[in-house]
């Protein structure tokens, strides 16, 4: 009895143990899964929630209330659905810093997998659009003439032709949408963060919200051409002034100074 | 009396000085005159005019090669291929190597000119005289001699009846011209004043051009809408989408404080004209929380929860509200046109 | 052999160039042509070299222009695209927007004509602005110079317009949004502003004309009559001989530089060519209204950060800052909100376009100016010159609100209403302080001509005083530091004759008795030293 108790304290036991663990809920998880999904799916929701509520508790109830009522630091939480707290936690915007015209884009605090508890139970409190699968956001095949010409119905007139962003009211901005993630993208049209309004499927099939994604990343992704050189930061006129009068003007007087100025004379010989 | 305030005296005094014509011995600050040339090195050193020859030469000869790089690049590069290059970006290769080598060409011959010019052609300065603008006393005497004598000649002054039924014929022939562009566009009429909209019009979604619902539309959500039977393929769509372009949003019905804006509504569905009402761009900057549309032209600000009132900007009035309500089909549609012009403002519009 | 047939020799040998010249001469008279100009004198200095990249662009904008109208279809029927662009494939556009297409991405070299094309065109505005701020600071405008003042001026606005009218050509959104301005602007005019728009645009906006029509205003009615100004221009520059700043050497009737033939050939040639290269590289380089991006124009779409061209910019400010002023009266509109704006962006021109008539008036001098004034010396010019610059500038300001909010973390409304003030105040306050600093400028140098100039050399005085010792300045510089002239006020004069009858002094001789005070009057100019000053001054150093 003491030799096995002995045994079963040896410092790798604990991890041979949890390997073994892991293997047997992997393997049993291959082989049973498909047919237990749902219940399956179930506990680990319910233990997500449970996970989610704790993370909750620390990092959001200060401002949203602890049943997430809302409070008149936060909004309401009740009925904003998955797909809103991955995008607000997902971009860093949640949990804010300090009160201000609008909440901006911050370093991604939580991990992806405590962004899917904390979303989980926030879906928990009222049903609300869900956070979207990779099938539905990836922009793989979509059509970007279509999502450019819906892009300039529904999204330029804050976001700019490219999506560079721009000003609204009272020192409000629509952010620019380079480097989002598609996902993040498809969740703003979905929910409609801060003051953005929301694009939902019933006027904004899911289809054109991938046309509208594969848009932006043709248009400002990280391989899109200019082929007629900088893009000036794709702002239009402004931008294009300025280079002109600085670097445009600017080298031409600089020239019609080496042209116009006397020549250097020889010293006295 | 006017004599008192001849323009004259207030003139500066030392003209003469100005004008520089003599050197008075004791001013200090007379004009010393045109300084000595002094050389250049090139001028005296035969070694550095060879230099600047050969540097000269070179920029020529650079400004060949460039030009002939230039249509090698024409014919070597695909139009379609881009290459990326730092700190510019993705950018069309046969695009850069053509403005690089015509503009390199260009740039060379009038920097090879300007070299020559500066080092090699002579650079003493001379003084050319300058020669008053206004003509001499008699020429200006001998010139309104002749002009007299022509007007008389002519009888101009003296047969008032052919001087007058001239200024009358010149003055009336350009009326032709006015008049030929009339046909340049039509009568305003009360073109400004309708649009495509009409009772029982159902409000198509511009995105799926299906008709809209009112289920469709969330509260905080923003969606247009076009009159049915309008299709972007018709000859004069562009015409029509410029009056009739709507935009569609869903308030709590207690957030809307003007009763007219909840009476024209359903449900809290609120449908304005998308038209801002100041120069016309197409206004749709619509923030959810606050209700307030922004104009990305000019900033322009309207209140969609207060009969989409103006609370900051150069508009003058509130976009029009289109009045709706739910068909048998349970679409929404329209219950008539906008009651008064959409978009900017005119003299007729009252 | 007879001198006939020696004559007819030496004609036989005169070269090829001297046969065809007397050729040229015998019809055209090019000898007498040439004698006046061909070692015409031109003066060297840098800013007298801005007028040249207004003219070589200008040059350079009808170059590429030609080439641009060759694949340019200047049609706003409509076509569905399928060209090389991808993420415009099967969208409805019209001609127009889908021929520009075609030369941005399917015609060989055509995106860097294009992009050559409007480079050039905001160079050549911003080149004409910045030359016309140089006449005027140095006076250049005055007699006899006032005409080409004015025809420079109406280059200027032609410049504008004819801008306006090619960058809407494309059909684009962007540009399509400016086209909407312009129409609603047109719609704000009292009584006939509905029936212009009609004419306009051939019926409602946006029509299907537009675009032919600015067309043949773009590429042949405002060019044209720009060519007719800049010949006129040019041809009045010669006449005239250009002007010089004050030198040793350098006097009012006379003209000191170098000649044409061959340095200004040569110099003048060459920037032509430089100017070319510089604006080709910089279109090589940067991009320039990339109109797929944008989209074709749709009367119901619009992007944010919508703005034109910088030239109308000031427009654009004064349109996104005004109140929203309308008055309804008797069934009629009075749009004072767009039709204030409209009214005062010629007002703005119109202000810097007259100022040397007045200038002219209020100092009655009716002579041939060649010198250029230094703009320390003239501080009520240079001031007002600040003044309009800073208006200029705040409505440019106001005319990029947004992009000044986004980039500077700023309310765009905060940013609206601080245009709103600084469009009365700040021309004021510039005014006050240009002159301030004009006037301390001019006391500097009445220091320097008195005193010299400071050596850097300190010296101990024997009684243990340190003094840094001032070097003389030499005559030259003596000479070009005086040279100015100095009006004295105008006065009205008495206001009772030697018979004691009371005389009307006219309102308008008021007022140029006051405006002359402001000029010249105490404290609006510091007197130069005189001779007399300077001798007693130097005379006492000598005995020191």
């Amino acid at each position: 009895m003491k030799k096995l108790s002995a045994r079963r304290r040896h410092p790798l036991a604990a991890v041979v143990v949890l390997l073994l663990a892991l293997a047997a809920t992997g393997g049993l998880y291959a082989a049973f899964a498909p047919a237990k999904q749902a219940q399956a799916d179930e506990t680990s929701q319910s233990l997500a929630i449970e996970e989610g509520k704790k993370l909750y508790t620390v990092g959001c109830a200060s401002c949203h209330g602890t049943g997430g009522q809302g409070s008149s630091d936060g909004p309401s939480l009740v009925g904003v659905g998955s797909a809103a707290v991955d995008f607000q936690v997902g971009t860093g915007r949640m949990p804010a810093q300090q009160p201000g015209a609008q909440v901006p884009k911050k370093k991604v605090i939580y991990s992806q997998k405590e962004i899917d508890q904390l979303a989980a139970y926030v879906a928990s409190l009222g049903a609300g659009p869900i956070t979207p699968t990779k099938q539905q956001y990836d922009p793989a095949g979509a059509d970007a003439a279509k999502g450019g010409e819906l892009f300039r119905t529904n999204c330029a007139q804050c976001h700019n032709f490219t999506g560079e962003g721009g000003a609204l009211t009272h020192g409000k901005s629509a952010p620019s949408l380079e480097g989002v993630d598609p996902k993040h993208i498809y969740e703003a049209m979905q929910t409609g963060p801060q003051n953005m309004p929301s694009f939902p499927d019933t006027t904004m099939p899911e289809q054109q919200k991938k046309d509208i994604i594969a848009y932006v990343k043709a248009v400002n992704g990280d391989e899109t051409e200019s082929p007629g050189g900088l893009k000036l930061g794709g702002l239009g006129p402004v931008s294009e002034g300025l280079f002109a009068w600085i670097f445009g003007l600017g080298a031409l007087i600089a020239v019609a100074v080496w042209v116009a100025a006397h020549t250097a004379k020889a010293k006295k010989s | 009396m006017s004599s008192q305030h001849n323009p004259e005296e207030t003139l500066p005094s030392e003209q003469a000085a100005a004008r520089g014509t003599v050197a008075q011995a004791d001013d200090p600050f007379a004009d010393p005159g045109l300084p000595a040339h002094k050389p250049r090195i090139q001028d005296i050193d035969e070694r550095a005019a060879k230099r600047s020859e050969r540097v000269v030469a070179f920029l020529f000869v650079l400004s060949m090669l460039a030009t002939v790089a230039f249509i090698a690049s024409f014919v070597a590069f695909p139009v379609d291929k881009s290459v990326f290059i730092w700190p510019i970006g993705h950018i069309s290769i046969l695009h850069v190597s053509l403005g690089v080598t015509l503009g390199l060409a260009l740039f060379c011959i009038g920097a090879g000119a300007v070299h020559w010019a500066r080092t090699l052609m002579s650079d003493v300065e001379t003084a050319d005289d300058r020669h008053p603008i206004e003509a001499a006393p008699e020429v200006k005497a001998k010139v309104l001699e002749d002009f007299a004598q022509g007007a008389a000649e002519s009888g101009f002054g003296r047969r008032k009846l052919i001087r007058n039924t001239m200024f009358g014929a010149l003055a009336l022939v350009p009326l032709s011209g006015v008049v030929l562009l009339r046909d340049l566009g039509p009568l305003p009429e009360k073109k400004l004043r309708t649009t495509l909209w009409a009772k029982g019009k159902q409000l198509i979604n511009m995105n799926t051009h299906q008709p809209l619902r009112p289920e469709d539309v969330a509260v905080g959500s923003l969606t247009f809408a076009m009159p049915e039977g309008l299709s972007e393929h018709d000859e004069d769509f562009q015409k029509e989408i410029a009056k009739a372009a709507l935009m569609i949003v869903r308030i709590q019905p207690n957030e809307i404080k003007d009763p007219r804006e909840l009476d024209w509504s359903h449900q809290g569905i609120v449908a304005f004209s998308k038209i801002c009402t100041h120069v016309g761009c197409p206004i749709s900057l619509y923030e959810q929380q606050t209700h307030h549309v922004l104009c990305p032209c000019h900033q322009s600000t309207f209140d969609l929860s207060d009969g989409a009132r103006v609370i900051f900007g150069p508009a003058g009035h509130a976009l029009p509200q289109l009045r709706i309500g739910v068909n048998a089909e349970g679409n929404l549609e329209a219950l008539g046109d906008f009651e008064e012009p959409v978009g900017p403002a005119f003299w007729e519009r009252g | 052999m007879s001198t006939t047939t020696a004559t007819e020799k030496t004609k036989r040998q005169a070269p090829a160039g001297e046969r065809v010249a007397d050729w040229a001469d015998g019809r055209l008279g090019i000898y007498s042509l040439a004698k006046a100009n061909m070692r015409k004198i031109f003066p060297d200095h840098w800013s007298f070299m801005l007028g040249e990249i207004c003219l070589y662009s200008f040059i350079i904008l009808i170059l590429t222009g030609v080439y641009l109208t060759l694949f340019f279809h200047p049609s706003m029927n409509e076509v569905e695209y399928h060209g090389s662009y991808v993420p415009l494939q099967g969208v409805l556009m019209s001609e127009a927007y889908a021929s520009t297409l075609d030369i941005s991405f399917d015609v060989r070299g055509g995106l860097l004509i294009r992009q050559i094309h409007h480079w050039a065109a905001l160079i050549f505005v911003a080149a004409m602005l910045v030359h016309m701020m140089r006449v005027f600071f140095t006076g250049a405008f005055r007699k006899p110079r006032e005409v080409n003042w004015v025809f420079g001026f109406l280059l200027l606005v032609l410049g504008m317009f004819t801008g306006f009218t090619g960058y809407s050509l494309p059909d684009d959104l962007l540009s399509g949004t400016g086209v909407r301005f312009m129409q609603g602007a047109v719609l704000s005019m009292p009584v006939v502003g509905t029936y212009l728009s009609m004419f306009l645009f051939g019926g409602e906006f946006p029509g299907g004309d537009f675009v032919a029509r600015f067309y043949s205003i773009h590429i042949l009615l405002l060019p044209g009559i720009m060519l007719g100004l800049v010949v006129a221009h040019l041809i009045l520059v010669f006449y005239h001989k250009h002007t010089q700043f004050a030198g040793p050497g350098k006097t009012n009737t006379n003209v000191v530089g170098m000649p044409l033939l061959p340095v200004y050939m040569a110099k003048a040639g060459g920037f032509f060519f430089l100017v070319f290269g510089l604006i080709t590289i910089v279109a090589a380089i940067a991009s320039i209204n990339p109109i797929w991006a944008l989209g074709p124009y749709r009367p119901d779409q619009v992007s944010t950060g919508a703005q034109p061209d910088w030239y109308m910019g000031f427009s654009e400010g004064l349109i996104r800052v005004m109140p929203g002023w309308e008055i309804n009266f008797a069934g009629h509109t009075l749009v004072l909100g767009v039709f204030v704006p409209l009214m005062i962006f010629p007002l703005v021109l119109v202000a810097i376009a007259v100022y040397p008539f007045i200038e002219s008036w209020v100092t009655g001098d009716k002579r041939e100016h060649h010198l250029l004034d230094r703009p320390r010396n003239a501080p009520t010019r240079t001031a007002f010159g600040v003044a309009w610059l800073t208006w200029y500038f705040v409505l440019l300001v106001g005319g990029g609100n947004d992009l000044w909010a986004t980039h500077f973390h700023l309310s765009i409304n905060a940013i609206t209403w601080f245009v709103r003030i600084a469009f009365f105040v700040g021309p004021v306050i510039a005014f006050i302080i240009t002159k301030r600093i004009c006037l301390g400028l001019q006391r500097r140098d009445a220091e320097k001509v008195l005193h010299g100039r400071e050596s850097g050399v300190i010296k101990r005085l024997p009684h243990g005083e340190f003094v840094e010792v001032h070097a003389p300045l030499d005559q030259a510089d003596l000479h070009k530091l005086t040279a100015h002239e100095q009006y004295a006020p105008a006065e009205i004069g008495p206001e009772v004759d030697e018979n004691g009858v009371r005389r009307k002094v006219k309102r308008s001789e008021k007022l140029r008795a006051k405006l002359s005070k402001g000029y010249y009057g105490e404290g609006n100019q510091i007197p130069k030293p005189t001779a007399e000053e300077y001798k007693e001054i130097t005379s006492g150093h000598g005995h020191h």
